[in-house]
């Protein structure tokens, strides 16, 4: 049997804390300071992907995160198709479209039902994870799993999206319109959810560029970039849909972009379905090997660009392959957006740049002067539920009005 | 701005900082520069052309630790990628993060993987692994052993 | 000891515990407590303290970092606990076992009771499994391994490197 390291430990400290992601100092009510702690999720992906053949890399990838678990997979058969100048037929770019978009669906319904759960309206919570189930039942259809779909391969997908499947997707997405519609009346008309989220955590627009902000992060603040747009791939140039973008970048902006853009997700993947109807061939040009060279590919992700470089020898595995998910520089953006909010915004303005979400398990406060540790991840939790019940009090705004969800 | 007149901006902004120019496509274009150039490059790829940096390639090879840093023009819909190279014995560069807070945890990344110095950041650091994690031990490094 | 153990086969506090994880177990944990498959039907609560946890559900590799806060929460969980890995990660650490910053399984310091493989398992396996223990528990067939200590701590010595 070979040798193995145990873990060393130190000694058990009765007042050790925790480590956080994301450790506030306080002063008072109020955030002074921030430290973004990661590491705890670093798993040495870019260094396993020089072990695994182009093929396999793709698996691997799919993994760095559950939610952008078709992002990373484009990016990487698009930097793979760069490098090695592989044709992917007209069929496939349309389903790449279609799961992308899918995905972007789902996402953003995750993330709305976070950011309620975090502002104490749990029946946001369950109403949109209760519909994000039909956006993973029709993924299930297609790809054959929830989540982690194994759709990508370099030179198209794995596989087709059947004939018959098709009117089930389209009437999922007519499914869709009401129940998106009535979150964005929750959300975009409720005082409640305005004097929670506007003018809260605001990304000026300066420092989103400063920090290369991505995604809704830099859209709502103004920072009008979309890889589908200004960098057309997959199918994306031969559609026809509209950037969400808003002005002040505050926690209100970011989730208006987010409910907005699924309408805008549920046009592109009508529109694919449409070209899959009529645009026969394979979905695979089956491409042999992959010539020496570099390539870069990048993706808009539900959190943003999604990056990609692979630089092959000719071989059948990567020799460097580069990867950088969109948090990387969504993340460091809190540093502005937190400092001088209050202890009870802090959960929301941290959310809402939709970190991965073990990093929104793992907040703390502490007291700027000795360190020592005021509210964990609960407590933080409860203030902000406990400012909305003092919000609704004083102003007798009820909140969003939504269906109780047991009845 | 098309692309024939970025690239001449290019190289008459940086002249003999310039040692290769290679048009992969016609998005996707390698510029290799001098290493004592890169503050004024990346300078000239913010304000000049409102470039975004998407990140910061580093790599291990048998000629230098290379990075390569990746700049998109979202305006044209075009990657320039402008490649550095430094010896292994003096792994040097000047960080960019003062002028671009963006370049921080990329630079952050990059030192502690592969053990180049970013002289002038302002928080250098460990970003991704253990404060504890053993000095000059480089994993993104070729000779890497798996054991720390 | 029976009458701790008949505790554990009544209503359960789940603590969720996330090492490394890509997220998509936990989000189909997560799953398990929405009305579809409603795990609070069961009598099964999310708990936000592990010192309230009769059930961990465990879910990614846990790379070095990880591993270390890992160690230091496990020391507060009260006996008896059960510990369930989801996912195909505590299972066999997947294709992240080579990687220089994983150092050994969780079960080389976690006794594992149950596994639920699966890259995510869906919620109904989730619940499977939960299910499944609990029955066991009630016959006899499982036995906590928190009371056993069957980790590779327990065997090789706590804090000693081979």
């Amino acid at each position: 049997m070979s040798k193995r390291t145990i873990v060393p430990i130190g000694p058990y400290h009765a007042l050790q804390e925790e480590p956080e992601f994301f450790k506030l100092h306080v002063e008072g009510e109020k955030v002074v300071h921030l430290d973004i702690e990661l590491g705890y999720n670093h798993r040495g992906i870019e260094k396993i992907s020089e072990s695994k053949t182009f093929e396999e890399t793709i698996f691997l990838v799919e993994r760095i995160c559950g939610i952008c678990s078709t992002s990373h997979p484009i990016a990487c058969v698009q930097a793979v198709e760069d490098a090695g100048d592989i044709k992917v037929p007209e069929r496939a770019l349309f389903i790449r479209s279609a799961v992308g978009e899918l995905e972007r669906i789902h996402s953003h319904l995750l993330w709305l039902g976070l950011a309620g759960h975090f502002i104490g309206f749990n029946t946001i919570w369950m109403w949109a994870w209760r519909f994000r189930e039909d956006v993973l039942n029709i993924l299930e259809l297609i790809t054959g799993n929830r989540n982690h779909y194994g759709m990508m391969k370099p030179g198209g997908v794995r596989r087709d999206i059947n004939k018959t499947d098709i009117p089930a997707i389209r009437k999922l997405l007519d499914s869709l319109q009401d129940p998106i519609k009535m979150f964005r009346d929750a959300v975009i008309q409720d005082p409640l959810i305005h004097a929670r989220t506007k003018d809260v955590g605001i990304l000026t627009r300066e420092k989103a560029v400063a920090y290369g902000a991505l995604g809704p992060t830099a859209r709502a603040s103004g920072y009008d970039i979309d890889v589908r747009r200004d960098h057309p791939h997959a199918a994306y140039g031969m559609l026809d849909f509209d950037v969400i973008t808003c002005e002040k970048g505050d926690v209100f902006d970011k989730a208006v972009v987010r409910i907005l853009e699924m309408f805008e997700s549920i046009r592109i993947i009508l529109q694919c379905l449409t070209q899959l109807e009529k645009v026969g061939g394979p979905v695979d040009t089956n491409p042999k090997n992959v010539s020496g060279g570099e390539g870069i590919g990048f993706y808009e992700a539900p959190r943003g660009e999604v990056f990609h470089y692979i630089r092959s020898d000719g071989g059948n595995r990567p020799i460097r392959h580069k990867v950088r998910a969109p948090s990387f520089m969504n993340v460091p953006t809190n540093r502005e957006t937190v400092l001088g909010a209050t202890v009870a915004d802090a959960t929301i303005i941290l959310a809402a740049v939709d970190p991965c979400y073990c990093c929104t398990e793992r907040m703390a406060a502490v007291d700027r002067n000795d360190g020592r540790r005021l509210l964990d991840t609960r407590a933080l939790i409860r203030l902000s539920c406990e400012k909305t019940d003092r919000l609704m009090a004083e102003t007798g705004f009820q909140g969003p009005t939504l269906p109780d969800f047991r009845e | 701005m098309n692309k024939f007149h970025i690239i001449t901006t290019i190289q008459t902004q940086l002249g003999d900082a310039i040692l290769v120019v290679k048009r992969k496509s016609n998005l996707r274009i390698y510029i290799d520069i001098t290493p004592h150039s890169l503050p004024d490059a990346s300078r000239m790829m913010l304000k000049e052309f409102g470039a975004r940096l998407q990140i910061a390639t580093g790599v291990d090879t048998s000629n230098g630790l290379e990075v390569m840093y990746h700049w998109a023009l979202d305006a044209e819909g075009i990657v320039i990628t402008l490649r550095v190279l430094v010896d292994h014995d003096s792994p040097e560069l000047d960080s960019i993060a003062p002028m671009y807070p963006a370049a921080e945890w990329i630079e952050r990344e990059i030192w502690e993987l592969l053990g180049i110095h970013f002289k002038g950041h302002p928080d250098m650091r460990h970003l991704l692994l253990a404060d504890d994690w053993p000095e000059g031990n480089y994993p993104m490094r070729r000779n890497h052993e798996v054991t720390p | 000891m029976i009458n701790t153990i008949n505790a554990l086969t009544r209503s359960l506090n789940v603590f969720h515990l996330a090492g490394s994880a890509c997220n998509n177990c936990d989000i189909e944990i997560l799953d398990a407590l929405t009305p579809k498959y409603d795990l609070e039907r069961f009598g099964i609560t999310l708990v936000g303290s592990i010192r309230h946890a009769d059930v961990l559900l465990v879910s990614g590799v846990f790379n070095r970092k990880a591993a270390i806060r890992a160690r230091e929460l496990l020391e507060q969980v009260p006996r008896p606990y059960l510990v369930l890995g989801i996912g195909g990660c505590p299972c066999t650490g997947l294709m992240f076992r080579n990687s220089y910053n994983w150092d050994c399984p969780p079960s080389a310091y976690m006794n594992i009771d149950a596994y639920v493989p699966g890259c995510p398992p869906k919620p109904e396996a989730i619940i499977s499994a939960v299910v499944k223990v609990v029955e066991g528990l009630r016959s006899g067939a499982l036995v906590p391994r928190c009371l056993q200590d069957t980790t590779d701590l327990a065997v090789e010595g706590v804090g000693e490197t081979t």
